[in-house]
């Protein structure tokens, strides 16, 4: 049944919802990677949480005027005009009062929120609301998909991706340094709001699959996720595409696979679950490559002070530098040096001078920003540089065959 | 320094607007009801180096970013070689302060030098090798080429000034406005960036620099802007730079005998 969702195989109205989802997925990672970056993830919460007054009055506009008010063109507009509402809302609020940002948010997201959950109330007592299935829009609802609600998602997508892909540089200069973004003459504030305003879109094309409750989920965890992997913005917007994409598409067909499962939270579980792996698997940022870098380096540190102690004749009363030391055939049990271990120790003596001199000297300054007082100094320089501080250094030289 | 500044003119007023690389004029800015420079009156001579002088919180950082068009100002005008300052973009660069950005944020040395080629590559438009070859001298100039393509976070203070004055670099302007670049920095870089600004002076262009190191000035520049709110002087360092008018910037916050000392150096 997995394998048959997996592959496409589970019937019309699966297929439909796993292509959707993949494009929502695609998209939201994309546009969700600048917001993330731009240090405005939880703008998304709020606009999102707008949108529920707009797909109500869009609701009640539709049945007043004889429809059945299932128009998901009609619905989406509504949610887009309420966002757009609550987004410049937000927006005069940080700019023109003293709120803070956070404030802000809150203020607009529980407001808009309320008052959706209000008219959703006074929809669910008219006559024809009950059948509406407006509360599919707070976490999405996938059952009866049709082919056109298929393709607006995947029309919005696409559009949005284009737009994002227009103005990604602008947005990433913003993001990453708004003043001198706005000394180079660009609209900063503008350029903000079309980023708030792609993220809007990305949101109203989402509500019908996640919904607007958990959408600020796959906007914001694939682009924390994709950060964990790569230290170019570039990399990490393609990536939390990519890890988007295939939350949505996995998560639409496990929830096809069984009857009762919500898509929407099942997607976000996805990303989620990608999230932890990368939290602890990723090998610069993670939480294991952390700790085994830190242990590596605390052996470092031990064995180097170990070396340096041998070299002048101190004792070594840490056991754990001693067991280093013995483990590595460097010193005897009772802390004895061994042959391989006065050598060792005499050139960790040695490098400590040379490093002096690099460290002193401009012309070096690339090799000294390296310096850590554990690294040989060959990992730095080429032979004939070591040999000139040596004979800056002078003194007995290193004799080599 | 002394026997370069001794040949310019000696008072702001002989230069007409269009001379002036950049002329403001009543500007005044305001956070709040509390003006952080009121009606400031500015002249900078052309091919000079000009520090920006006062004390915390006199609106040094404010004035530049104002004469930028980063903040709005209440009231005042800016041009930039005669002409609005939005018609000029191309030919002003600005460095602002180290701490204004986060350095955690995932881009390259490189990435950042690129930044100051977006106006030349526009929207869409590819970075080829000549944007690489243009953006690596400009590290080169500074001393950072070999750490093109480190994350910016693993750069020390002094290295990630020196980026950002790269960055500045790569954008072939006229006119260079840069807010405390030396501040925190390590001695190496002190010393690279002034080695940068004065080759930029020797090629004809003007500096602006946002200083809050009273005893190099004499050293780095030839003109100094006095400012605290108001402005206080302008000038050559030799007249503008005196003990009288760091009195009146700074009022009782410099000892006596600190004034003494660094107007004894400038005079």
């Amino acid at each position: 049944m997995l394998w048959d969702a997996l592959t496409l195989q589970l019937g019309y109205n699966a297929t439909l919802v796993a292509i959707g989802a993949t494009l929502l997925g695609f998209s939201a990672g994309v546009t969700g990677t600048f917001l993330f970056l731009r240090k405005r993830a939880l703008v998304s919460d709020a606009i999102s949480h707008a949108t529920l007054p707009g797909v109500c009055i869009a609701f009640m506009v539709l049945v007043a005027l004889g429809g059945t008010g299932r128009n998901l063109i009609g619905l989406l507009s509504g949610s887009a005009i309420s966002a757009a509402v609550g987004l410049l809302c937000m927006n005069w609020l940080i700019r023109r009062t003293r709120l803070a940002e956070d404030a802000a948010i809150g203020a607009v997201l529980s407001v808009f929120f309320g008052f959706g959950i209000v008219l959703l109330t006074i929809i669910q007592t008219m006559g024809v609301g009950r059948q509406a299935g407006l509360e599919g829009f707070l976490l999405g609802s996938t059952a009866g998909m049709l082919w056109s609600d298929a393709l607006i998602i995947a029309i919005g997508g696409a559009a949005t991706l284009l737009l994002v892909m227009i103005i990604r540089r602008p947005m990433m200069m913003v993001a990453f340094d708004s003043e001198y973004a706005a000394a180079l003459g660009l609209p900063v504030h503008r350029i903000d709001l079309a980023m708030m305003g792609l993220v809007m879109a990305v949101t109203v094309v989402g509500l019908k699959i996640v919904g607007l409750i958990l959408i600020v989920a796959l906007l914001i965890i694939p682009a924390v996720t994709a950060r964990f992997w790569s230290d170019r913005s570039d990399h990490v917007v393609l990536l939390s595409g990519v890890i988007g994409g295939l939350s949505g598409y996995l998560g639409a067909a496990v929830s096809a696979s069984a009857p009762n499962l919500p898509t929407g939270p099942i997607i976000v579980l996805f990303s989620f679950g990608f999230f932890v792996l990368s939290l602890f698997l990723a090998p610069v940022r993670g939480v294991l490559a952390a700790i085994v870098r830190h242990l590596r380096f605390q052996r470092r540190v031990h064995i180097r002070q170990g070396l340096l102690a041998l070299a002048q004749g101190q004792n070594i009363y840490e056991p754990y530098t001693l067991r280093l030391l013995r483990q590595a055939g460097l010193a005897r049990p009772d802390g004895v040096a061994t042959d391989a271990g006065r050598a060792q120790a005499a050139k960790a003596l040695r490098d400590e001078k040379r490093w002096e001199i690099v460290r002193a000297d401009n012309a070096h300054e690339a090799a000294a920003a390296l310096y850590d007082g554990l690294r040989d100094i060959e990992t730095v320089l080429t032979r004939d540089q070591i040999d000139d501080i040596d004979r800056r250094i002078g003194g007995p030289r290193e004799v080599r065959p | 320094m002394l026997e370069l500044a001794a040949g310019k003119s000696s008072s702001s007023g002989d230069l007409t607007v269009h001379d002036s690389p950049l002329v403001i004029r009543g500007m005044t800015v305001s956070y709040g009801q509390k003006p952080a420079i009121f009606s400031v009156d500015m002249t900078v001579q052309p091919g000079a180096m000009t520090a920006i002088i006062g004390p915390n919180g006199a609106g040094k950082s404010t004035l530049l970013k104002a004469a930028l068009g980063i903040v709005k100002p209440l009231s005042g005008q800016v041009l930039v070689f005669g002409k609005a300052l939005d018609r000029q973009r191309a030919r002003i660069a600005y460095v602002p302060q180290r701490a204004s950005v986060d350095w955690d944020f995932p881009t390259r040395v490189i990435d950042v030098v690129l930044m100051g080629l977006s106006r030349e590559l526009g929207l869409l438009g590819r970075v080829r090798m000549r944007h690489m070859a243009h953006a690596m001298e400009c590290l080169h100039r500074v001393g950072m080429h070999e750490f093109a393509d480190r994350q910016i976070g693993q750069l020390s203070g002094g290295q990630q000034q020196r980026v950002f004055l790269a960055r500045a670099l790569a954008q072939d302007a006229d006119l260079y406005l840069l807010d405390e670049p030396f501040a925190g920095v390590d001695a190496a870089t002190e010393k690279a960036i002034i080695s940068v600004l004065k080759s930029l002076k020797e090629a004809g262009k003007t500096v602006v620099v946002v200083h809050h190191d009273l005893a190099t000035v004499t050293d780095y520049f030839d003109h100094v802007f006095l400012i605290n709110t108001r402005k206080v002087a302008e000038g050559p360092v030799e007249q503008a730079f005196t003990a009288e008018t760091l009195q009146a910037a700074y009022g009782g916050r410099l000892a006596t005998a600190q004034i003494d000392q660094i107007s004894g150096t400038a005079g």
